[in-house]
């Protein structure tokens, strides 16, 4: 379904998801404009804000880890020919998983702590990805409407189990009922990087991940098999590969990056809490969407997704900035994060057919051309950064 | 639970699981054009976000709600084209640039309405339009015939598209379209044209079921769809890609929300429970999903862009 050989960076191609963005600003000056603020002033703000002080790059590595776990996590499975919109949902499953975790586990010191609770969102992710995978796998349901769907399902758990057994005991004492946890164990907290009182390893743990899904997709004979199968599944199957025990497999370390991310955000929050407010995005901050931004901007390649989380997450957090400078809501950015996915896939088939310097006939056909089973091929080989 | 089985509670429960049923009914009967000619248009629920910030609006400048449901339809139709030239022109990979449209407008109506409205401030809903002599009707008066005309609009569509899809020749090629492309094509149906036409129609609707729901509700707000979108497009698969199965999933929708909503009211289940209960819609989805995957066959072309030749 996904030709990501076509979105892979290389050459010319280095150049379309960077149009994409500078198309994207350019409407977002437009928009600032018609909204009466100085576009110039708001962009300066918004760079400033992002990547203009040290405080600035702590607040963007910060914002950037959940979209770099989840965008990991969207590139293997849309390696693997399968789409996840899940992400907000495996977030909050993993984040749930990881506080109950935290509030069983007794005093235990941090090498157990952490472990344990980072160990526990995976699993949690793990888990509300599997569902989808083996729905799709074994049911033929569509996993664009599965995933949707579950992320109902984990915003409605959530706000159960946060105002219901997970409560903070002094909510019910003082009558507040704020749909909180308590502050989680101490010896879980993640650990601060460079001294400093703001950034943890959250974001190390990401790049990481990121690193390892590298070598997984393109260095372990698993990763092949998952790209395999999202090039063609019929001949991944004559090839005796189990396709739908991968297809599974994929969704599965899918929902476990996206789990962790759901971990990392409990566990590096200032507050140290789950806090709902009843809705998804209100745990999430969309990473489960905008991680989906940064992982096609990066190529659908996890080290190529590492700076595109970060230029994200740096819009995100100057979003902020520009909102006090200009008085324009950030929620823009939000807004300017979808036209760059539009302009990104819609570009796509344009730049194809720009590099093969041919007629669409011969790209279609120097493209892997149809594939008898149930979607089109998704990728090539290679994607060397 | 005696509180529940009165008859005002009951016709309460039924008419609102109407009301409820009526935006995802628009939006998931405007989505089926589209895929039943092949084309998935993911990015419904940020249509119906920016519908609904354009028909709130509108009522709250001329205090009239047609005119506000009506721009909500319009700026439908002028996205519904825009994720036409997205997914037929461009060949866009339908399954993500729908999610691009969806970001854009969940972030685009949030922006729009803080900046141009700010507070909230409540407008007044559709006016309730009994029809003569059915409303008065003891119960089913009160549960089917006492609704807004947009509920009527909403229903009477369902019939109309039941028309359009197998009486029209518009609808044959609607479907020709989404089965085989190239045999559409090489009997002189325009695959592009059925496509912009099917999108287009979809956007509207979506627009549409936004400002409908805006203004029932009367009131805008960040994210005020909350995924109904998504539970649209959901409900076309589980309506098998057919009218009555659209607006069955609908009303099934409306029923369980109205029921959870009733239940709470009357203290019957808890605020948790009433959360848990909150997911059976989802969890029903999701099993209808496995049974439609398994009895149905979706429209052989969907997601899958043409071209002519190859």
């Amino acid at each position: 379904m996904l030709r990501s050989d076509r979105l892979r960076p290389r050459l010319g191609g280095y150049l379309v998801p960077i149009i994409a963005v500078i198309a994207a600003l350019l409407i977002g000056a437009i928009i600032l404009l018609r909204l009466g603020a100085d576009p110039i002033e708001g962009f300066s703000a918004l760079f400033s804000g992002a990547f203009g002080s040290t405080d600035a790059l702590i607040g963007t590595a910060l914002k950037a880890t959940p979209l770099l776990l989840v965008g990991v996590g969207i590139t293997i499975a849309f390696r693997a020919n399968v789409i996840n919109i899940g992400g907000e949902g495996q977030m909050v499953a993993g984040g749930l998983l990881a506080t109950t975790t935290a509030l069983v586990l007794p005093d235990v010191p941090t090498i157990i702590a952490l472990p344990a609770v980072l160990l526990a969102g995976i699993v949690g992710g793990a888990i509300w990805g599997a569902i989808p995978g083996a729905l799709k796998a074994y049911y033929g349901v569509n996993e664009i409407l599965s995933t949707i769907m579950l992320n109902v399902v984990a915003v409605q758990l959530m706000a159960f189990l946060l105002r219901g057994v997970l409560i903070d005991p002094a909510e019910i004492e003082r009558g507040t009922r704020i749909p909180q946890t308590k502050r989680l164990m101490e010896s879980a907290d993640l650990p601060s990087l460079f001294g400093s009182d703001r950034l943890h390893i959250g974001p190390l743990i990401a790049v990481l991940a990121a690193v390892g899904a590298y070598v997984l997709m393109w260095r372990t004979p698993l990763g092949f098999r998952i790209r395999s199968v999202g090039l063609s599944r019929d001949a991944s199957r004559y090839a005796g590969v189990r396709v739908k025990r991968t297809i599974v497999l994929a969704m599965t370390l899918s929902g476990a990056m996206a789990g962790l991310a759901g971990a990392v955000l409990v566990f590096g929050s200032e507050s140290h809490r789950m806090v709902t407010d009843g809705s998804t995005a209100g745990f999430t901050g969309s990473a489960g969407f905008n991680g989906i931004v940064a992982a096609l901007f990066g190529g659908l390649h996890a080290l190529w997704t590492i700076p595109a989380s970060f230029l994200f997450g740096g819009l995100l957090v100057g979003g902020n900035a520009m909102q006090r400078a200009v008085q324009v809501p950030s929620a823009l950015i939000l807004a300017l994060n979808g036209l760059v996915v539009v302009f990104v896939v819609s570009s796509d088939r344009l730049r194809r057919r720009l590099l093969s310097g041919g007629s669409e006939k011969a790209e279609e056909r120097s493209s892997s051309g149809p594939d008898p089973g149930d979607g089109d091929p998704v990728s090539s080989g290679g994607g060397e950064p | 639970m005696s509180r529940l089985f009165t008859e005002a509670v009951l016709i309460g429960i039924v008419a609102s699981g109407i009301r409820l049923a009526v935006p995802l009914l628009l939006a998931s009967l405007g989505e089926m054009y589209g895929q039943r000619s092949g084309v998935l248009n993911l990015g419904v629920d940020g249509i119906m976000l920016l519908g609904a910030f354009s028909g709130y609006y509108l009522v709250l400048r001329t205090g009239n709600v047609w005119v506000g449901l009506v721009m909500g339809a319009f700026i439908g139709l002028l996205l519904g084209l825009a994720s036409a030239v997205i997914s037929v022109t461009l060949k866009a990979e339908q399954g993500i640039s729908g999610i691009g449209v969806y970001l854009f407008g969940l972030g685009m109506s949030d922006l729009l309405f803080q900046k141009m409205v700010g507070t909230p401030i409540p407008i007044s809903g559709f006016p309730d339009l009994d029809i003569p002599l059915l409303s008065d009707i003891p119960i089913l008066g009160g549960m089917l015939f006492q609704h807004s005309a947009v509920i009527y609009m909403a229903f009477a569509a369902v019939p109309i598209s039941l028309y359009v899809l197998n009486r029209t020749t518009f609808g044959m090629n609607i479907k020709a379209v989404g089965e085989n492309p190239e045999a559409a094509d090489s009997l002189g149906v325009s695959v592009t044209k059925i496509r912009y036409a099917t999108v287009t129609i979809g956007g509207t609707f979506a627009g549409f079921a936004g400002g409908a729901l805006a203004i029932d509700l009367g009131i805008f707000q960040q994210n005020l769809t909350n995924a109904a979108g998504f539970i649209a497009i959901a409900l076309v698969y589980f309506g098998a890609w057919r009218p009555m199965g659209v607006m069955a999933g609908a009303l099934l929708y409306g029923f369980v929300n109205a029921l959870v909503l009733q239940l709470k009211t009357l203290g019957i289940i808890s605020r948790g429970w009433s959360d848990i209960s909150a997911m059976a819609p989802a969890l029903i989805t999701i099993l209808a999903l496995v049974i439609v995957a398994r009895r149905f066959r979706q429209p052989a072309a969907l997601t899958k862009p043409f071209t002519r030749g190859t």
